[in-house]
């Protein structure tokens, strides 16, 4: 039996972050991930760093990760191919626009000034390529984008560099509670135990949260994304749209990266993805519409990954309900790449110290318990 | 059979859709028809015919004896097709296919989505990638290529031409082009001399094959034309922006030959891009070196209601290939209800004792045609990803230094498998040289997860697909 003083499940994004923020504090931590890091939505998503258009909720989380994303060569040794030229969301319509003005000043009245209305001039200047028919936008200038598989694997190499230790390919078949421990038990035959569990699977967490008695509304979706042949340069910033669903970037090699949350079929159990190119076919005439440079670019791949979405939209953070010692990180709901080095950083503190400064109330699965017994406690 | 020309001709389901007009895709449409199924057959060719049978009834080399008999029995299966009642659309491609039978094909630029029953994917063979040093060189291309431009223009590449590889397509296409007229400076034959050792064991099975007498009539005829150089361990392409040397070393000596034009080839591996991206499992074949699908005797593979025949479900030859077809074609008949399971069974009776003819002494080719592992790993400057331009060399450092386990995980580095191939061509060759540099096996290594489309599709064809009911109900919803 391997014993430690955390046992990190999945090997995600916000697994390796985890890990790689809790052994900077001097814990010992085994990381059990059942396929490969970084093997489903950490590896396989569409790198946008993006503060653009959060609920209110995770605005300070998401804040305090950009700024992590600005200096991330210094916490994982590796540049992770970040790059920020701002994130934009297109005005299609004087309406657009006002929706725009309006989420502008809600972010004002909260104290947060990163996105900011602009002009048609001030638009083109930043998209020359969208369409004729934009009038404007919304801009977060320090949003970017990395590379996903790449980023995982610098947060892995550096969690291990820091002594964390990494069994990949095996998957966590069961866990109980045995008196002060967690006692893992591998698919391989192997026991691990820690007297503290974070639960880190993604699209497969519910099913330990469920294992301690806390069911959530977690769904496994699988969003689809597509990217071109290398193109002639025309787009920095990642680009959304204001009233359809879009997500659009060109990448220093010239291949653009086509998505907007369009949902394939997810089968967690067998790790496949189906895809729907009837969605696809939406995707790509909104592009067409709003990218005409776009007409004759040559689609050379498609894919999904598994993520879990949660029923009203925002991930579990935080300790558990039901079990002393056990800690959430999972349902980040298609948008967590650029949550996973503040994630990290909140498990490390709320691991070892049992609190963090950031405000993550809103995440507790305490949401999530049956009206009554909230406070049913371990 | 009915040709069509434009996706609007298209059913909108059929019983059984073909993928691929080679011998194994012809025998079961045909069969398939025959007896009653509503067939589609579908190439991206624009005529049928497939690799080996290709343009058989439009190639201008008229005179039979330059392509050989083999090539010529095309002509029967395709007759046969020709009077079938399916549906034969040329010049289209399949470019995705759902496990759940839905299948995108486009042509002309237009793009429809189709379902189907059934499915077999008669996709055959591609040619085992060679990484030598230099052979993006202009001038260098794959024996294969040669041969294509041969059957369907009648042309064959001039000047100095350097013949290298091994397997028996390598005698094959050089026959051809022998009896074409051209010939060549050097044939350099790059079988592992130990091979004879492994393969003798299975001598006995291949000495009852029917390839056998026709394989030592083609190895006499190029050896009685053609200066062969055996036993060669060493090769590279050298020339400033073209071809203008071939470097090579046998029996330890090295020997540089001036060339303009050096035609690769090592065997055939299957096809596996569109079974892989349909989510069928493949595995990994010792013998032959390659993935292939995992299929049960009649050529079904993981995904219910998608088989497999031909050449993509693993290298066993044309005559093979129709057979094959066949077999598959049956079991998609009883799938159908159209046939028995013990009408399926009682017909397929003849043809497998007919394949087991093929089958015998398979192992024995297998074994001795195994390309060598230099031949197989891109060394440390040879290219490996050609779309990317990433080396043998730059992939043992990531794999070394980042603590790489396998393709999928490699791209993120080098863009490796990441170009407009998306790894279909190259993806033997980088498995190959991550399995090396980790001590590991191709096998254990694993292989591109490859994904839809199998080929591009335009952004424009996507757009034109039919709106989906979510998008219909958005805009009715206003
Ligand atoms: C196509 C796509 C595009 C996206 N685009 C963006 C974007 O642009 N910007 C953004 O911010 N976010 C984006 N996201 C969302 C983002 O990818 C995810 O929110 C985030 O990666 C979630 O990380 P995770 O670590 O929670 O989950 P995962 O990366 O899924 O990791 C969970 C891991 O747990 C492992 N596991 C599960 N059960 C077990 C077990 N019993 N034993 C061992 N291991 C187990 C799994 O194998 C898995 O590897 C996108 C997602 C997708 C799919």
């Amino acid at each position: 039996m391997v014993t430690a003083d955390v046992i990190v499940v999945g090997g995600g994004l916000h697994g390796c972050s985890a890990a790689l923020q809790l052994a900077k504090r001097g814990a010992s931590v085994v990381l059990v991930e059942k396929d490969y890091i970084g093997r489903h939505a950490s590896g396989a998503n569409a790198g946008g760093v993006r503060q653009l258009g959060r609920v209110l909720a995770e605005i300070p989380l998401s804040v305090a990760s950009m700024e992590m994303w600005h200096g991330i060569e210094d916490l994982v040794d590796d540049h992770c191919g970040f790059e920020s030229h701002g994130q934009v969301k297109l005005a299609e319509s004087e309406a657009d626009l006002e929706t725009c003005r309006a989420r502008a000043s809600a972010l004002h009245t909260a104290g947060f000034e990163h996105e900011e209305v602009i002009d048609e001039k001030q638009l083109r200047e930043l998209v020359p390529a969208a369409a004729p028919h934009v009038v404007g936008g919304m801009v977060s200038r320090a949003d970017g984008a990395a590379l996903p598989f790449r980023t995982v694997q610098a947060f892995r190499n550096k969690a291990e560099r820091l002594g964390a230790r990494i069994i990949e390919g095996v998957a966590v078949s069961d866990i109980r509670r045995d008196g002060r421990d967690f006692v893992a038990q591998l698919a391989d035959g192997q026991t691990l135990s820690a007297p503290k569990l974070v639960n880190a699977a993604g699209a497969w967490a519910g099913r330990i949260a469920e294992r301690f008695g806390e069911p959530v509304p977690l769904e496994a979706v699988a969003p689809m994304l597509m990217i071109t042949e290398r193109r002639a340069p025309f787009l920095k910033p990642v680009v959304g749209a204001t009233s359809r669903t879009l997500s659009f970037k060109q990448f220093a090699n010239g291949t653009v990266l086509i998505g907007g949350g369009y949902l394939g079929r997810a089968e967690p159990d067998t790790n496949r993805t189906i895809l729907d190119y009837a969605k696809l076919g939406e995707n790509a005439r909104t592009v067409r519409d709003l990218f005409p440079v776009m007409h004759d670019a040559r689609i050379i791949r498609c894919w999904a990954g598994i993520e879990a979405r949660m029923a009203d939209g925002i991930p579990v953070i935080g300790p558990s309900r039901t079990e002393d010692g056990l800690f959430h990180s999972f349902g980040y709901s298609l948008h967590g790449f650029q949550l996973g080095p503040i994630c990290g950083s909140i498990i490390g503190e709320l691991v070892t110290t049992g609190q963090t400064n950031l405000p993550i109330s809103p995440f507790s699965i305490r949401r999530f318990a049956p009206s009554g017994r909230q406070s049913t406690g371990f | 059979m009915k040709t069509l020309s434009h996706v609007n001709d298209l059913a909108e389901h059929y019983d059984l859709v073909v993928i691929g007009a080679g011998p194994a895709g012809m025998a079961a449409a045909t069969l398939a028809a025959d007896k009653g199924a509503q067939v589609l057959l579908v190439d991206e060719n624009p005529t049928f015919g497939g690799q080996i049978y290709r343009a058989v009834s439009s190639t201008p080399l008229k005179d039979r004896a330059l392509l050989g008999a083999d090539y010529w029995k095309g002509e029967a299966i395709g007759a046969a097709f020709s009077q079938s009642q399916a549906d034969y659309f040329p010049g289209a491609t399949v470019w995705q296919l759902s496990p759940e039978l839905e299948l995108g094909i486009s042509s002309g630029g237009r793009t429809a989505v189709l379902h189907a029953r059934r499915v077999i994917m008669a996709t055959g063979a591609l040619e085992r990638p060679m990484p030598i040093k230099g052979w993006t060189l202009p001038g260098v291309m794959t024996a294969g290529a040669a041969q294509i431009l041969l059957k369907t223009s009648g042309v064959a590449v001039s000047g100095k031409v350097v013949l290298a590889g091994c397997g028996p397509l390598l005698w094959l296409i050089a026959a051809q082009y022998l009896a074409a007229g051209k010939r060549f400076d050097a044939i350099l034959d790059t079988t592992p001399r130990g091979n004879w050792r492994t393969a003798m064991k299975d001598l006995p099975g291949f000495l009852t094959s029917p390839y056998l007498a026709k394989g030592l009539k083609l190895m006499a005829k190029v050896r009685r034309q053609a200066k062969i150089i055996s036993g060669v361990t060493a090769l590279a392409a050298e020339g400033e922006g073209h071809l203008a040397r071939v470097r090579y070393t046998a029996g330890g000596r090295e020997v540089v030959i001036e060339a303009d034009h050096l035609l690769l080839h090592q065997g055939v591996t299957p096809n596996i891009n569109m079974a892989s991206a349909s989510n069928c499992e493949l595995e990994w074949d010792d013998a032959q070196l390659a993935w292939k699908p995992k299929l049960d005797d009649w050529g079904n593979t993981t995904v219910p209601g998608i088989a497999i025949s031909g050449d993509g479900a693993g290298i066993a030859g044309a005559e093979a290939a129709a057979e094959r077809g066949r077999i598959t074609a049956l079991d998609a008949l009883a799938g159908l209800g159209i046939i028995s399971i013990a009408q399926r069974d009682e017909q397929a009776k003849p043809i497998r004792s007919e394949l087991n003819r093929y089958d015998r002494g398979r192992v024995f080719l297998d074994r001795l045609y195994q390309p060598a592992q230099q031949f197989r790993v891109a060394g440390e400057d040879t290219i490996a990803c050609r779309c990317e331009e990433v080396t043998g060399g730059q992939i043992r450092k990531a794999v070394t230094t980042l603590n790489i386990a396998g393709p999928n995980q490699l791209k993120s580095f080098l863009r490796c498998g990441m170009g407009p191939c998306q790894g279909r061509l190259c993806g033997l060759t980088v498995s190959e040289t991550i399995a090396e540099a980790r001590g590991s096996t191709p096998e254990a290594v694993g292989y591109y997860r490859l994904r839809a489309p199998v080929k591009p599709v335009t952004l424009a064809e996507l757009a034109s697909l039919k709106q989906s009911e979510t998008e219909i109900r958005t805009v009715a919803r206003g």
